[in-house]
């Protein structure tokens, strides 16, 4: 990306997001300002896939809820984001799981979890503008 | 009217401090030297002319080589005149910066829009050509009729037809500032504007 368009955007990225992958469960925890309150509204679902990069990176999260197929794109450095929690990581071979959406019952909802151990999630980092997001078993093996 | 030159640089998202995410286009605005004051009593118009970026040395032509080597100003890369821009306290070589526009401002943006090429008119003109089906064939994205047979026997003047698309100076008005970087001349306009990244712009204030 230019160098100035990345100099407007620097002080915006989000590095306390921790570093997910397409198929990891997560909860996402979105601030929700009512009148004029603010609430967090919890989106747990499974990462589809990840888009775009710089400041405008998005990830799309799916879930069944009511047993409807519920899709979320959520932008990675939004200040809207308060926290996103790895529940589990998933094993995956492609990078937009987008056969979700014919998938139906418990195939849907659920997906093989990695073999390699959990990393701590506070001190892994996040996603920075090199970020190749290389997948991390093809690195390991 | 004020304005300023300036480089498109490429577009991105922006955060607000509410959490909005809005589409901005970084723009490279000034500084620029002020390269000639015109005035109505000499020249029949008033009008600053300013100079934008550094010209390569080879490239200019002996007239504007001379006229700025008795300047003592380097060749600038682009130079254009704003009419009616308020002189007080401008002379020649002075310099005018991007500091002159406020975050919440209203904006007109001036551009030579990205070429297209030689298009037909369902690109360029927006028509909506034929219908798919009903034994239909070749005529998904044609015209359709340019005229009457008897009367005018003849096209109108100004038919749209296919043609050159693009290329050609656009305007975009009412677009808001988002954020200015004096530091960087740098500024930061929501929504698009014309041309490709790197294109020459011209950027002015609406009253």
């Amino acid at each position: 990306m230019n160098t100035k368009v990345k100099l407007v955007t620097a002080g915006q990225f989000r590095n306390d997001i921790p570093q997910f992958h397409p198929g990891d469960t997560v909860s996402v925890y979105v601030k929700v300002i009512e009148g004029d309150k603010e609430r967090l509204q919890q989106f747990r679902g499974i990462v589809m896939g990840i888009k775009g990069s710089g400041n405008s990176k998005t990830f799309r999260v799916r879930k069944i809820s009511n047993g409807v197929g519920v899709e979320r794109i959520f932008p990675m450095n939004s200040p809207k984001i308060a926290k996103v929690e790895i529940i589990k990581e998933g094993s995956v071979r492609r990078a937009k799981l987008y056969y979700l959406r014919k998938l139906t019952g418990k195939a849907a909802t659920k997906i093989k979890e990695k073999k390699r151990k959990l990393l701590i999630v506070e001190e892994r980092t996040g996603p920075t503008e090199n970020d190749t997001s290389v997948p991390q078993e093809a690195n390991s093996e | 009217m004020i304005g300023l030159l300036g480089k498109k640089i490429g577009m991105t998202t922006y955060f607000e401090e509410s959490g909005n995410a809005i589409p901005c286009t970084v723009v490279e605005a000034g500084p620029c030297t002020v390269t000639q004051i015109k005035t109505n009593e000499k020249d029949g118009y008033n009008a600053v002319q300013f100079g934008f970026g550094v010209r390569r040395e080879k490239t200019v032509n002996k007239p504007i080589r001379g006229k700025f080597a008795e300047l003592k100003l380097p060749v600038p890369r682009y130079i254009k005149e704003i009419l009616n821009y308020p002189v007080d306290g401008l002379k020649v070589g002075s310099t005018v910066k991007v500091d002159i526009f406020k975050a919440g401002e209203t904006i007109k943006v001036t551009g030579i829009s990205k070429g297209k090429g030689f298009q037909g008119v369902v690109k360029r003109h927006g028509f909506s050509g034929g219908v798919r089906t009903h034994g239909q064939s070749d005529r998904e994205r044609a015209p359709g009729s340019i005229g009457g047979s008897s009367y005018p026997s003849r096209v109108w003047k100004g038919q749209r037809m296919a043609g050159r698309m693009g290329g050609k100076k656009v305007t975009v008005r009412n677009l808001k500032v988002v954020k200015v970087i004096p530091d960087s001349n740098l500024m930061l306009i929501k929504g698009a504007i014309p041309g490709a990244n790197t294109g020459f712009i011209e950027i002015y204030k609406i009253a």
